[in-house]
């Protein structure tokens, strides 16, 4: 599966489901960055038949509406769409 | 990102032509010229993969029937300018975002969930017998809402210049 990864601030597993073009998560991505977290981020609209709808079942369990970006920080909490203020807050800066 | 490099030449009479659109329309481009360019970006590759602009901030299938109400603009751009100010992806902003007097927040997803998309058009409205009896059908355009009573939609809707495709029988 093409999850990538970025290294960082080990905080237990947290990933990022993302789409290629869209600029809300790409400011989601940035922002895990810049707070030096270490995560996982997949681009569903670059995966394709199986591959994509498993991954999107696994997403629609915390995100029923299946939108993007969709956060999952250790499998306990998802935060959907660019929260800035709630991402800061569950990384504590 | 991973977008592909299109010509700034190409990226900036898109961002042209989008704006003239909208603004011709009553509609504004959001004013951060740079995310709407990436936006812009989206649109294009996009319109290069599946051959039509999806929203580029939603998941597209490939098959246009299912993403009509997803291409830009999608049917739930005017909803959420009435309610949040910006369109989902923020391409489209209202006057009062435009102007810096509203701030922009993420917008929640309208769109129907994945199970529930498949939702036969209910275009057989009840209670409309009596109507039955006008000399021409009226068409709808889903995305601004224009009507207009003749044998068949269109081409383009005049208002918002979205595809014959994009309309529904109303009446």
């Amino acid at each position: 599966m093409a999850v990538e990864h970025t290294s960082g601030k080990k905080v237990g597993s947290v990933m990022l489901y993302a789409l290629s073009t869209c600029q809300w998560c790409n400011k989601t991505k940035q922002l895990l960055r810049d707070l030096g977290i270490d995560f996982d981020f997949v681009y569903v609209d670059l995966l394709e038949g199986k591959e994509q709808s498993e991954i999107l079942d696994t997403m629609e369990k915390w995100n029923p509406r299946g939108s993007f970006p969709t956060l999952v920080i250790d499998n306990k909490r998802c935060i959907v769409g660019f929260q800035e203020g709630q991402i800061r807050e569950v990384f504590g800066t | 990102m991973t977008l592909p490099v299109f010509p700034d030449a190409l990226i900036d009479a898109t961002y042209s032509d989008l704006k003239k659109e909208a603004e011709d329309g009553g509609y504004r481009l959001n004013q951060d010229i740079d995310f709407t360019k990436n936006l812009i970006r989206g649109l294009l590759k996009n319109e290069q993969r599946y051959g039509y602009r999806a929203c580029p901030c939603r998941l597209a299938t490939g098959k246009k029937e299912e993403d009509l109400d997803i291409i830009c603009p999608c049917d739930y751009r005017d909803p959420d300018l009435d309610e949040f100010g910006a369109c989902y992806c923020a391409l489209y902003v209202s006057e009062a975002v435009q102007k810096g007097q509203q701030k922009l927040s993420p917008i929640p997803e309208r769109r129907p969930p994945r199970a529930n998309r498949k939702n036969p058009q209910p275009l057989t409205p009840k209670g409309l017998a009596p109507l039955a009896a006008l000399p021409l059908p009226v068409w709808r355009c889903k995305v601004c809402g224009y009507l207009c009573a003749r044998e068949q939609p269109p081409e383009v809707c005049p208002i918002c210049k979205v595809k014959k495709d994009r309309f529904e029988r109303f009446i």
